[in-house]
């Protein structure tokens, strides 16, 4: 086993990732920064993002509107000190970026313009196109490398995490490329390893988003925060699960029924105008308008067609010239995918998984439990997402997050001595002959046979509406994936190099634990809050018994022990959480 | 349009453990109308032969990871369906012009080194701190570099690069593009020094204008572009250093 020592060691390569390797090589250039990734990080799944990232600047917006509009979007269970931190460093962060040479779109003027996103009060959302996470992850890997103090290790699959006395010591990845293993050793970890969609069927996310950094975590004792809250984006493509931005809605698009009945309407969301105006029709939260959907279906009111249910996305209003400016990634993506252009006909769109809004727990800080540990971006829970986040505060909170663990990593590593002993190569040792057992087994099941039954029970058991019965089926149905898995799963490729099997039956077995920590902590809310709304008698927020985060410990083979904790209220009391309403029409730009 | 069709998918392999050289085995897949090639592909890992290795991610052409040559072009295959190979077989081969890793798995590290040496980020007059705002810059001049900040780093331009093939030195089509992303941008000024690569016997000389590069980029980048306006850049460089030899930026 070949050992690299690093002061700082910082797992994953997307936006999160990279800013934390900014971060920590700019505070102090003497440090060594290890970046690894399992894929090389411009294919991170930043790079997917659409819409745009929330930062205030215009002159009728303040820090106290994006700070209400994401606590109420979140259904107040955000941390609200942590909201007010998030809020106030977003614009800095994203001015960075511009001087780094993210190509914002911009006005006539030359300054940066922003659009209307859901669940916004004034327009916030700066956009690079429709491209907003693949101009953010190649700026910042590009600036990455005017940097020499970050090494990278491009396609290492990090595979367990170090721990020894309460203190992360490192990480144990595998070279892909080889098969070899190597142990990174490190007193300051970054998890920044993005989210868990892909324990689900459809879904928007790419297929490197399995979770694996949250099960690490996990399973070293970490907990995972508030996980039963799973967004459903509302307009991806059938079948395929493609994401097609919210910046559509933020531009003026609509969504209709099979009778071309703007139904949102119907849902609270209401009345039709003035149009548009903000948090109102499609420009409100996603939570509310995935559910809209599912209500819709049940009415009979979507549209059949071979890939499922879906209702109309159009645009066509907004003209050739605007949707090419604003939208041309989707017009691309919805030619390929669908065979529709948007400019001539409605999109067709279904709702598909599409953000963690739970993970690993951290403080303001990104401070783990446990010493040395940091988590920022998707696989974190910092606190600023609540039940239900909002659009445009995912890009940003890479952004302000991944800055904040890299400084924390940095400050950390420069105060702790790092100890080298053998006892940590000998607890790498055991956790690669483990690993490298998967690899012998000669019985077992397919690796795809457990992933798909896992996926199907997540979909019927933990959907956009839930129900007792339905998630205890789910639990149960886990517990005894994980029995099977446990009792092997039979692999083709029994070779060292570049044995992508290997990896996912590695990610497989991290991920039936998160899908586990989902379902149980989806079963113990006994209330409808945000995402996770319920249908079997307790479809009200109950602030009495559940304003409090969902905190999942890991329990070995066993299912997890679910318990709560408080949220941080400063200074907004909940109230009802409600959209639609009469308004002012608002001046696009 | 759910029928499900059969189609013969015909994939290079090469296990660097085990075998000399690369051979083609066949794979019956079951298909609708709407899987790409990387669908049939997926299928293939999952239920046929999960040793069969390559790489993919964000499946709507977006993230890079799934460049391989289909029926010898170079393209994504998520991006590449297999109804418009029916009811001919489908061949699937590594990228040309890279070494392989295993299977269609292709080793990227000379063209991330490539990538490094052009100095893909923006070298200000002056650094400023966040507090001072951003940089003003029009639409207009956003034009002038845009396309090429849309590069994905597929390498499917490095695969369809005759110059490439015969000379891995070129610097080549994705980097030379992104070095004219920087340098168009009115908020560089760090020209001069990509200057060196762009003068180099490797830089924009090394082109010979096939174009092939523009024609297979999936995102409508044209590196072909790029490089013909640096070889003028390149010129008036070369000019102005036998007439100002101190002086010349």
């Amino acid at each position: 086993m070949q050992v690299i020592q690093a002061d700082v060691v910082i797992v994953g390569g997307g936006g999160a990732g990279l800013r934390a390797a900014i971060a920590a090589a700019e505070r102090d250039p003497s440090l060594r920064i290890a970046l690894v990734s399992k894929v090389v990080p411009m294919r991170s799944h930043t790079v997917a993002a659409e819409g745009g990232a929330a930062g205030v600047v215009r002159g009728d917006d303040s820090l106290e509107n994006h700070f209400d509009d994401t606590v109420s979007g979140g259904d107040w269970l955000c941390e609200q000190d942590v909201v007010d931190y998030f809020v106030a460093h977003c614009t800095d962060e994203l001015v960075q970026l511009e001087r780094w040479g993210c190509p914002w779109s911009r006005k006539e003027d030359g300054h940066i313009n922003v659009r209307f996103f859901g669940g916004m009060k004034v327009q916030r959302t700066w956009f690079a196109a429709d491209k907003s996470g693949f101009h953010i992850l190649h700026t910042l890997f590009q600036t990455s490398l005017r940097l020499p103090s970050i090494s990278r290790y491009d396609e290492f699959f990090c595979a367990d995490l170090m721990v020894e006395d309460g203190k992360v010591r490192g990480v144990l990845a595998i070279e892909i490329t080889t098969g070899e293993f190597f142990l990174f050793e490190a007193p300051a970890v970054v998890m920044a390893t993005g989210g868990a969609g892909r324990i689900y069927r459809q879904n928007t996310n790419a297929g490197i988003v399995t979770g694996e950094g949250m099960g690490m975590a996990y399973r070293h004792g970490v907990a995972l925060r508030d996980m039963e809250f799973m967004q459903w984006h509302p307009t991806a493509l059938p079948g395929t699960g493609i994401l097609i931005t919210e910046g559509c809605r933020g531009e003026g698009g609509i969504l209709v029924n099979k009778d071309g009945y703007r139904y949102l309407q119907d849902y609270g969301l209401g009345p039709l105008d003035p149009w548009p105006r903000p948090k109102a029709m499609e420009l409100g939260p996603r939570d509310r308008l995935s559910q809209a959907f599912w209500h819709e279906q049940q009415k009979g009111r979507t549209i059949d067609t071979p890939k499922g249910q879906v209702v109309h996305l159009d645009l066509r209003h907004l003209g050739r010239k605007k949707i090419l400016e604003r939208l041309p990634l989707i017009t691309e993506v919805a030619k390929t995918f669908m065979g529709v252009d948007p400019v001539v006909s409605p999109i067709p769109v279904c709702p598909a998984v599409h953000y963690t809004m739970g993970g690993i727990q951290t403080n303001v800080r990104c401070e783990t439990s446990l010493s040395g540990l940091y988590a920022a971006g998707e696989c974190s829970s910092v606190g600023i997402h609540g039940a239900n986040r909002l659009g445009s505060n995912s890009l940003v909170e890479i952004i302000v997050f991944g800055r904040v663990a890299g400084d924390s990593a940095a400050q950390h590593a420069r105060t702790v001595t790092a100890s080298h002993g053998d006892s940590i190569r000998r607890q790498a040792e055991a956790s690669a002959q483990h690993l490298l057992s998967l690899l012998g087994q000669e019985t077992g099941e397919r690796v795809a046979t457990l992933r798909d039954a896992m996926r199907d029970s997540m979909e019927s058991g933990v959907g956009i509406y839930r129900k007792q019965d339905a998630m205890q089926a789910t639990c149960e149905t886990l517990a005894e994936l994980r029995t099977r898995y446990r009792g092997g799963v039979r692999l083709d490729d029994r070779n060292r190099a570049f044995n992508t099997e290997w990896l996912t039956a590695i990610e497989l077995g991290y991920m039936l634990e998160v899908a586990e920590a989902l379902a149980h902590s989806a079963l113990q809310r006994r209330e409808s809050r945000g995402a996770h709304f319920r249908l079997d008698g307790y479809e009200e927020r109950d602030d009495e018994r559940f304003l409090a985060h969902s905190i999942a410990h890991f329990r070995g083979d066993g299912p997890p022990l679910i318990d709560y904790a408080p949220v941080t209220i400063t200074r907004s009391a909940p109230r009802t959480r409600t959209y639609g309403g009469a308004g002012k029409k608002a001046e696009m730009t | 349009m759910t029928t499900t069709r059969i189609i013969e998918i015909e994939c290079q392999r090469f296990n660097p453990q085990t075998d000399s050289e690369p051979h083609f085995q066949s794979y019956q897949v079951p298909f609708s109308e709407e899987m790409s090639v990387l669908q049939g592909l997926q299928y293939i890992k999952d239920h046929l032969d999960g040793s069969l290795t390559f790489r993919w991610s964000c499946r709507m052409a977006i993230c890079g990871s799934c460049g391989s040559m289909v029926n010898g072009v170079p393209q994504l295959s998520c991006h590449t369906f297999l109804r418009d190979y029916f009811p001919d077989k489908v061949r699937i081969e590594p990228l040309n012009h890279f070494p392989v890793l295993r299977d269609l798995a292709i080793d990227q590290t000379d063209f991330l080194a490539k990538l490094e040496s052009v100095k893909p980020y923006l070298i200000p007059d002056t650094e400023k701190t966040p507090a001072q705002g951003t940089y003003l810059q029009t639409p207009q001049q956003m034009d002038e570099y845009y396309q090429y900040s849309e590069c994905i780093n597929c390498l499917l331009c490095y695969a369809a690069c005759p110059q490439y093939g015969l000379n891995k030195e070129f610097t080549g089509p994705a980097a030379l593009a992104l070095l004219h992303r920087y340098n168009a941008d009115s908020r560089d000024a760090g020209s001069a020094e990509r200057m060196e690569v762009i003068n180099g016997e490797n830089g924009v000389w090394g082109c010979t204008l096939v174009s092939y590069c523009s024609e297979v980029c999936p995102k409508g980048v044209d590196p072909a572009r790029a490089i013909n306006q640096n070889k003028i850049n390149s010129t008036k460089d070369y000019f102005l250093r036998f007439l100002q030899p101190r002086g010349g930026k």
